[in-house]
């Protein structure tokens, strides 16, 4: 088996894929719901939820670019690693770019982003109802689209460790790792 | 002449503004209101974030005077169906019956009953604002800035959505839309009709 991943990198793997698979299931969910106080519950939590995913992507890249991640299995075709390289970095814009997206958004439709009602986010943009739909259809469309590339993930994720029966898979699971260098 | 005009000009200039600023400050009383230069708006907390509107369509009559405030005769009436929220959805909901309920009660109306002089350009309007067919006693400090011939009448108050039965039902509670809301007016205000 090559090396695992760090229990740092596993951390910041699992704990967002948590965040980020509520965050996505609560945004599909709620903006589909009538007005009601329980809507705008769901909407500030799912704003605070979406400013921790910001704060701890910057973090998770600081990270990643500080620590190399373990080697491609040997024999990996060059093709396969491009294509692992591109698929990662897609998700990591796609993890800025769909909370800016929706920050942005929130600004536009007059609704300040004030995260846990404590921090309060500035507001780049003034009011502005049509920028304001458009944002909106921008972080929906950047959402379908991060659906997609979590699907490839896993279907890779799962190719690798079925059909190639190479560690890719099992070197993410939760276990044995190697101490942070 | 050209040359009588340049010397004399800046002090004529002084002169003429002293006199207009104290002919306004005389002014006959203020009767009407500049609509597109006036506005009624409003701001609330939601989850603890301020949220701010406006409505669109308001009819102020005022008779106001800042040498006998005593003599003020003022009302504001507003359109509630012409709120601004900020959110298309949130404008549908509010005209509702667990809201202003505008199909019964379109109208909020505020009439001035007594007006103080409080402060140099500060007056106290005491009045009785009247939404959803209740009305409560209100006091608003508003404050008066002279323009020229025009005066800009501004001020705000807290309101407490739960006195006029604003946010019925599911919306009762205050965690997420809170109880107070601030109401903000600048009217500028003209001599003639």
């Amino acid at each position: 088996m090559t090396t695992p991943y760090t229990s740092t990198a596993k951390g910041f793997h699992w704990v967002m894929a948590l965040l980020i698979f509520g965050m996505l299931a609560l945004g599909f969910y709620m903006a589909d719901l009538p007005l009601s106080p329980q809507k705008l519950q769901l909407y500030s939590w799912h704003k605070w939820a979406g400013v921790t995913v910001f704060f701890l992507v910057w973090l998770r890249l600081l990270w990643r670019l500080t620590h190399r991640p373990p080697a491609h299995p040997p024999g990996m075709a060059k093709l396969q690693q491009g294509a692992a390289h591109a698929g990662h970095f897609a998700l990591y814009v796609l993890m800025i770019g769909i909370p800016v997206s929706g920050w942005l958004m929130s600004s536009a439709k007059g609704f300040q982003t004030v995260w846990f009602g404590v921090l309060p986010l500035p507001d780049l943009l003034g009011r502005d109802k049509v920028l304001g739909q458009q944002l909106a259809d921008l972080h929906s469309a950047l959402n379908i689209g991060f659906v997609v590339l979590i699907g490839v993930h896993l279907a890779a994720a799962v190719l690798h460790h079925l059909l190639y029966k190479d560690d890719i898979l099992r070197r993410m699971l939760p276990g044995r790792s190697p101490p942070n260098t | 002449m050209s040359h009588f005009f340049k010397i004399c000009y800046p002090p004529v200039l002084a002169l003429a503004t002293t006199l207009a600023l104290a002919t306004s400050a005389h002014a006959a009383p203020y009767q009407a209101v500049q609509m597109d230069k006036s506005r009624v708006g409003f701001s609330f907390k939601q989850m603890g974030v301020s949220v701010d509107g406006r409505f669109a369509k308001f009819t102020p009559q005022i008779s106001f005077d800042p040498a006998k405030p005593e003599q003020t005769k003022a009302s504001i009436e507003i359109d509630l169906a012409s709120i601004d929220t900020g959110s298309d959805e949130a404008d549908q909901e509010v005209v509702g019956k667990s809201w202003f309920n505008t199909s019964a009660f379109p109208k909020a109306l505020f009439v001035a009953k007594q007006v103080k002089q409080t402060a140099p350009h500060v007056f106290e309007v005491l009045g009785t604002l009247t939404i959803k067919g209740r009305a409560r006693d209100i006091k608003v400090a508003m404050k008066h800035t002279p323009q020229g011939a025009q005066g800009l009448l501004s001020g705000s108050f807290a309101l407490q959505r739960a006195d006029y039965a604003l946010g019925e039902g599911m919306w009762s509670k205050f965690d997420v839309v809170a109880n107070d809301i601030q109401v903000s007016f600048q009217l500028t205000a003209i001599a003639g009709k």
